[in-house]
């Protein structure tokens, strides 16, 4: 019966969120921290900064992981550059690392345009960074098109924000 | 599945002296073609419902069965009727507090004045019987009221499983001879269930009835899968999916639900759609930034490249002679639409209205191509395929993805509303009336039609 079949997919639906959420519950006594361990904290301090050529090392060192794009357009613009450089530098002087390059829409396209419009911006993106030395088969391009949006308006200040391409670097 | 007028022997000692009339029904519904006048409400209904009444369906013997009892069958029945034909827009059923019952004599000697005396301007009777051979009897039976006279009849043996399936091409039989449009209430949809706020949303291929009943859904949400597209012989589905974080192209088997990648080719490929004979997937591919379109034959192999420019073609779709290909391109400066040879060859612009068009469907009845139109919003419009004729037939934030019901007639869409909402199904008719919302468990988006079903 139609009831029981839509309560049982929303059951299914439901815990499989659960389980993608789950966590277990801290025990009672913790053990010590290793001796030299600092607290978890996304900025580095003092005397162990973040592990080199890890994501958190190239956050701190280049100056943003994501460009952004004016509507329908995948030109580089002159800000733009200026963040590739620094993802550029740092890559070069860290050639063991490969790294995903993606690109995003806004909502303001239809799906199957928008797929190739994002492979457009992250292949820009990568284009630029070969041309600043960063080999080719170090980096994979990915389109999310308007798939993948971080920002949750229907408004000009949304819309910027999701027009991106986004250099990730592993863990 | 059998289709057959039930036996004579099924009505032992009934009177079975009709035949099947020609036509001549006062009652049919109003219909104005494709090439009509749009009214000002595009929400609004047909401008003459037929009232049409649709009692619940006797049973010769009340017996069990796997699908339960026959008597609650016969009402069961006759609701999922009820609700097509009202679905359709053409027809204004008669309230449930008006249907008499109807005893299994009167299923082939209908009481007229009883039905006239309720507004009924035709009626639906039938009868559901449980055969000896383990399968469902379902008979339709189609009268004009006014006149007197039966119009059509058919039969129906089915697996108990699929008794909605008898009820809907009962309805279907209903429909395509009261309005002479083509049938298309016994055939699936395919779509992509959507769930989750909208920076962190689950996508799954899922599957219904035309009237959202036996949803199942294809894949468990953990890759992203975009655009599926029924095969026409309804064996396969073609789709897209972030598997491996990979973005390809997969063909589903639906009935072993194994699937295989399309194209092995280490770039992005989207966008697929069947040739009607089923044997080629036009779909497209992202070299190096570029997206065009390729032609490949569904056992996989190597591509055929379509179309080579360096502005964005994709969305490809078929004409249902498959001698062309309708897509978009934005090689002028902006999305347009486009028709070729299915070859690649002759590839020219078809849209000059102004605006921007993507999301190109050639209809099944080849007359007309349905799109997205982009500019202050998004609205799902219609044009003939040599660009004519534009008529835009919805006003809303977002519709997007249109895709057309087996009789070239009804258009599916998904609707977005602004900010962090999940989309929804949205059937509209070809002539911009009757605009309703398809019921879905979760949110959804990219519905694409099966053919009716053999």
């Amino acid at each position: 019966m139609s009831q029981f079949s839509r309560t049982a997919i929303f059951l299914t639906a439901g815990s499989a969120l659960a389980l993608g959420a789950c966590s277990r519950s801290a025990p009672d006594d913790l053990p010590p921290p290793p001796i030299g361990s600092t607290m978890p904290d996304t900025t580095p301090t003092g005397s162990t900064g973040p592990l080199p050529g890890s994501r958190a090392d190239f956050l701190a060192q280049a100056a943003s992981d994501t460009i952004f794009f004016e509507t329908d357009s995948y030109d580089i613009d002159p800000e733009d550059r200026a963040i590739l450089d620094t993802q550029a530098a740092w890559l070069v002087a860290n050639p063991g690392v490969r790294v995903t390059i993606e690109g995003h829409c806004d909502e303001r396209g239809t799906r199957e345009y928008n797929l190739a419009l994002g492979e457009r911006r992250a292949n820009a993106a990568s284009n630029y960074l070969a041309a600043r030395g960063v080999s080719a088969s170090r980096m994979t391009v990915i389109s999310y098109g308007k798939e993948r949006p971080i920002a949750l308006g229907s408004d000009a200040s949304s819309w910027a924000q999701n027009r991106r391409a986004v250099t990730v670097v592993p863990m | 599945m059998a289709f057959r007028i039930p036996p004579l022997s099924a009505f032992r000692g009934l009177a079975l002296g009709f035949c099947l009339a020609a036509l001549g029904s006062a009652a049919v519904a109003q219909d104005e073609g494709a090439s009509g006048p749009i009214e000002g409400d595009v929400v609004g209904g047909i401008s003459n419902p037929t009232s049409i009444a649709v009692p619940d369906m006797p049973t010769p013997r009340s017996v069990g069965t796997p699908a339960g009892g026959t008597e609650d069958l016969g009402r069961q029945v006759a609701r999922v009727i009820e609700e097509d034909l009202r679905n359709s827009g053409f027809f204004n059923p008669v309230a449930r507090q008006f249907l008499r019952d109807v005893d299994m004599p009167q299923v082939t000697a209908p009481e007229y004045p009883a039905w006239n005396q309720v507004g009924a301007q035709n009626l639906v009777q039938g009868y559901v019987q449980a055969g000896s051979n383990g399968r469902l009897t379902v008979g339709c039976y189609l009268y004009d009221v006014f006149s007197q006279a039966p119009l059509e009849r058919a039969g129906y043996e089915v697996d108990y499983a699929d008794w909605r399936r008898a009820a809907h091409r009962c309805a279907d039989m209903v429909y395509a001879r009261l309005t002479g449009e083509g049938a298309y209430f016994d055939s699936r949809i395919v779509y992509v269930a959507e769930s989750g706020p909208k920076d962190n949303r689950v996508r799954r291929i899922a599957v219904m009835d035309t009237d959202g009943a036996n949803h199942r859904f294809l894949t468990n949400g953990q890759s992203i899968v975009l655009t599926p597209r029924y095969a026409p012989d309804g064996r396969t589905i073609v789709y897209m999916s972030y598997l491996n974080d990979e973005p390809r192209v997969y063909i589903y088997d639906v009935n072993s639900g194994r699937q295989r990648l399309l194209v092995d080719a280490p770039y992005m490929t989207f966008a697929p759609r069947y040739s009607p004979d089923s044997r080629y997937v036009v779909f497209s591919m992202a070299v190096n930034g570029n997206s065009d379109i390729y032609r490949v034959s569904v056992s996989g192999g190597r591509p055929e490249r379509l179309t080579n420019t360096p502005g964005i073609d994709t969305s490809g779709s078929y004409s249902p002679d498959g001698r062309r290909i309708v897509f978009e391109s934005d090689r002028s400066g902006g999305q347009q639409l486009y028709v070729m040879n299915a070859d690649g060859s002759n590839q020219r612009r078809i849209s000059f209205g102004g605006g921007r068009y993507a999301t190109p469907e050639w209809s099944p009845r080849g007359n007309l191509v349905a799109f997205t139109r982009l500019g202050g919003g998004f609205r799902i419009g219609v044009m003939r395929p040599d660009g004519s004729g534009e008529r835009i037939l919805t006003n809303s934030w977002q519709d997007e993805g249109p895709s057309w019901a087996p009789n070239g007639r009804v258009i599916h869409f998904f609707r977005t509303p602004r900010g962090n909402s999940l989309p929804s199904l949205w059937s509209v008719d070809v002539t911009g009336r009757m605009v309703r919302r398809l019921p879905t468990p979760v949110g959804a988006s990219d519905p694409s039609w099966s053919p009716l079903l053999e």
